[in-house]
């Protein structure tokens, strides 16, 4: 027998996903749901003898799909036609939940409705009759508390022996006197023409007309086109009906109805208070001081500190590890392959390029564990209750602090798990305005650049100098989305309505579940191509090789200077040294990425950036790290430690080429420009390669702009000063 | 008579819905969250910038933006009992 396909559905906070960790425990499969970045659980099971493929599917209040993840789970439980689905419904708001049941019902699919979280419902002293419930809906009715694992046996027992029944008939409900006789009458006309009798019932074919639901609409264009419109009119006609004479539109007073259905059904004696009501209850204290006017934003920005600390700080450590560890396979490779450009792809390519893809890891997995944690607690959504005025000026929403904060709005974060932490917006729109915005933070990454720049032209000063540019950060965050959102993504503000659920503690193997899941996918999908990207980024900086004859003459001088008698050993290393660093420019210059450099100091020349520069913000692409290292190499120190950077400050500011105002504009720059590849990897898997792509064009031109105006009028102030 | 607008009602206070008037997704949203004619509920609080709102409803509690509070009419209700109950 094959296994039976059941849906999981149910409102978001309602425990769905705890349930379904509990059912399957580590036996899940993640993948996504055809076409959509939306992930898609699922696990199999066996019981009594019945093999049980389980689908987790997003969180819903309704079948009514306006984002991406309402369209998957409607799509899965309306098309994909699952044998069955459990309806995990919150026991302590039941009469929300309900809608969703009674929307399922209506299409007449085989549901068991798990009342979870039962545990909470008697806690505030109330009591519900499940057998009752299940006897008035006509389904089986069982209650849960996923986290502690009870109800399970009963659930799934429910759904092997509802599954084997027949299918019961769809549920049928008034929608008052007006509506009722409207769709009397369009179904009477859908059954006489048999359509789209293949799929679903006449009424409630009828019904969803009168609703206007896309999809079925849709559908019905497409197997009658000529049929479907006339319906559609009639049916716009009877809501034009309904404005007038009930002041609301049809599908307005279809769920006005379904409401009336559910509050009818629960006052049949189905909740019971056991006297101990009125009692405060936990939450409500909690968010007395949590969302208070003053203490509330107070609370807030040291919840955001944590996370801040909590993932660089703590990730600084095993990310030191990693890096150490592919430093360390650097160095064996660097001793036991023979020198030359094998090595060095192996080395400076993919060694180095899978290490800094790994070192990320323990970040990514911070982040999630931090932000799962405030997310399932429920503090999430008072963060971004709290935050929503003022990010909705810039056309983004509350849920964005979190992509700033991590991506470094504090200072020294990083964009990947930036990018990744923006998914908690539901809204397109404003996704997209956070994640294109977020790696104008203050990355862990940029922070070398700043301090060795403001070492050299602001000694003294680089924390103050840090503080400014961290707030020049924001404004520019601000500024963009505002732009981006009144001109690219513009278009109103998807409607906020957000649950505040009550505050619960996340369970331990959830949190584990989600990091791990998110990690994993992060090395798989990211590695490979982050990969190829820094073994290209490589190759650009090491060809052309200089032509034979250069580097024959090098090969002499070094020969040369080893067999001067007049010099000692100290003396033969340093000129050695130079000599090697005098060799590093002139290769670089000739390579592909110095070509490149050299080509663009006419343009870049508008913001003061010679070609040394420019290639340093080219290999900045790969990762922003590499600015420092190759201004190093550019400036002729050999290769620069990020921690020995005292140098580099010394070297930049005696050469002409560098000022005060060339400091600044690179400052700009580097905050502005492309985001690194990993990043850019990060955003495409998060919104697509469109906007990838977008973000690397429009930043660079962004960049480009602010940073070549303030460089041109800061001179030409300067000037005038003098 | 129309009610008054859910934005005007003081914290704490309780009200009842008398309609809403919006359509489209956004009037989807409201009904299909609870908000329909009839349903009771009370003001839990406002953010810190006063704006969005945060209600009690169903036994449940949702936030929403004033704008978006704007297609409430609610009439309201003497407070005599602490809390709306929905039993």
């Amino acid at each position: 027998m094959n296994n039976l396909l059941v849906g999981l559905a149910g409102n978001p906070n309602s425990g769905k996903t705890t349930l379904f960790n509990a059912l399957t425990g580590a036996r899940q499969r993640v993948g996504n749901f055809p076409g959509v970045t939306v992930a898609r659980h699922e696990g199999t099971i066996v019981h009594l003898g019945t093999g049980i493929n389980l689908v987790d599917i997003p969180g819903i209040y309704s079948l009514t799909a306006f984002s991406d993840e309402e369209r998957v789970a409607r799509k899965f439980i309306i098309e994909e036609k699952p044998h069955l689905l459990v309806d995990v419904a919150d026991a302590t708001a039941l009469e929300r939940s309900l809608y969703l049941l009674v929307q399922v019902r209506e299409f007449g699919l085989r549901t068991v409705l798990a009342v979870n979280m039962i545990d909470e419902l008697h806690r505030s002293g109330r009591r519900l009759d499940t057998e009752k419930l299940a006897s008035l809906l006509g389904i089986p009715v069982v209650a849960t508390v996923a986290r502690q694992g009870q109800g399970l046996e009963y659930l799934l027992d429910a759904v092997v022996l509802a599954a084997g029944r027949e299918q019961p008939p769809p549920l049928k409900i008034s929608y008052g006197p007006q509506v009722d006789q409207m769709v009397s009458e369009l179904s009477l006309k859908i059954e006489r023409a048999d359509f789209l009798a293949q799929f679903y019932p006449p009424r409630l074919v009828a019904l969803k007309y009168l609703e206007q639901d896309g999809p079925i609409m849709a559908r019905g264009r497409r197997e009658h086109p000529q049929l479907s419109v006339e319906i559609e009119e009639q049916a716009r006609q009877y809501s034009r009906h309904c404005q007038e004479t009930l002041g609301e539109s049809a599908s307005a007073l279809i769920t006005d109805y379904r409401y009336e259905y559910i509050s009818s059904l629960l006052a049949r004696g189905i909740l019971s208070t056991d006297g101990r009501h009125g009692r405060h209850n936990l939450t409500d204290v909690i968010d007395l001081v949590l969302t208070h006017r003053l203490i509330g934003p107070v609370v807030m920005l040291m919840v955001l500190y944590t996370v801040f600390w909590l993932t660089i700080s703590l990730g600084e450590t095993p990310m030191g590890w990693i890096e150490s560890l592919f430093g360390l396979l650097g160095a064996i490779g660097r001793t036991y392959i023979p020198e030359g450009l094998l090595q060095s792809l192996l080395v400076s390519g993919v060694i180095e390029g899978a290490g800094a893809v790994l070192s990320f890891v323990p970040l990514i997995a911070l982040m999630f564990l931090a932000v799962s944690f405030l997310e399932d607690s429920g503090y999430m959504a008072r963060m971004a209750y709290m935050l929503d005025r003022l990010f909705r000026m810039f056309g983004l929403h509350g849920y964005s602090i979190m992509a700033f904060i991590v991506s470094g709005g504090i200072g020294g974060g990083c964009a990947v798990p930036g990018v990744m932490a923006a998914r908690n917006l539901r809204s397109p729109r404003e996704k997209i305005a956070t994640i294109l915005t977020a790696p104008y933070m203050s990355c862990g990454a940029k922070i070398p650049v700043f301090t060795v720049l403001a070492a050299a032209f602001f000694p003294g000063y680089v924390t103050e100098a840090l503080f400014w540019i961290t707030l020049a950060s924001w404004a520019f965050v601000f500024a963009t989305a505002k732009l981006l959102r009144t001109t690219i993504i513009a278009g109103p503000s998807t409607p906020f309505l957000m649950e505040l659920p009550p505050y619960r503690l996340p369970t331990c193997k959830g949190l584990l579940l989600h990091a791990w899941e998110r990690v994993w996918q992060y090395v798989r999908k990211a590695g490979t191509l982050i990969l190829a990207v820094s073994i290209l980024l490589w190759a650009t900086m090491t060809y052309p090789q200089l032509p034979e004859q250069r580097r024959q003459d090098y090969a002499e001088m070094v020969t040369a200077i080893h067999l001067r008698p007049d010099l000692d050993n100290k003396n033969k290393t340093d000129r050695l040294a130079s000599l090697e660093a005098a060799r590093a420019v002139e290769s670089l210059r000739y390579s592909f990425a110095g070509r490149v450099g050299r080509a663009l100091e006419p343009v870049s020349g508008l913001a003061g950036f010679d070609w040394r520069t420019n290639i340093a913000l080219v290999g900045g692409l790969a990762a922003k790290e590499v600015i420092v290292s190759t201004l190093g190499t550019a400036y002729s120190l050999g290769s620069v430690d990020l921690e020995n950077s005292e140098m580099l400050s010394q070297r930049l500011k005696q050469s002409p080429a560098f000022t005060k105002i060339t400091a600044i504009s690179l400052i700009l720059f580097s905050m502005l420009y492309a985001p690194c590849f990993v990043t850019v990897i990060a955003i495409g898997r998060e919104i697509g390669l469109r906007w990838a792509l977008f973000s690397v064009v429009f930043n660079t031109g962004l960049a480009s702009v602010v940073a070549a105006l303030f460089y041109q009028t800061a001179t030409a102030l300067a000037r005038f000063m003098n | 008579m129309a009610g008054i607008c859910l934005r005007t009602v003081p914290n704490n206070g309780s009200c009842m819905i008398r309609e809403v008037l919006a359509e489209g997704e956004l009037g989807c949203r409201i009904r299909e969250l609870g908000l329909v004619p009839g349903a009771r509920l009370s003001i839990v609080g406002r953010a810190p910038l006063r704006d969005p709102v945060a209600i009690r409803v169903r036994n449940y509690t949702l936030t929403l933006r004033n704008s978006e509070a704007d297609h409430i009419f609610v009439d309201l209700i003497e407070t005599n009992s602490r809390e709306p109950t929905h039993e």
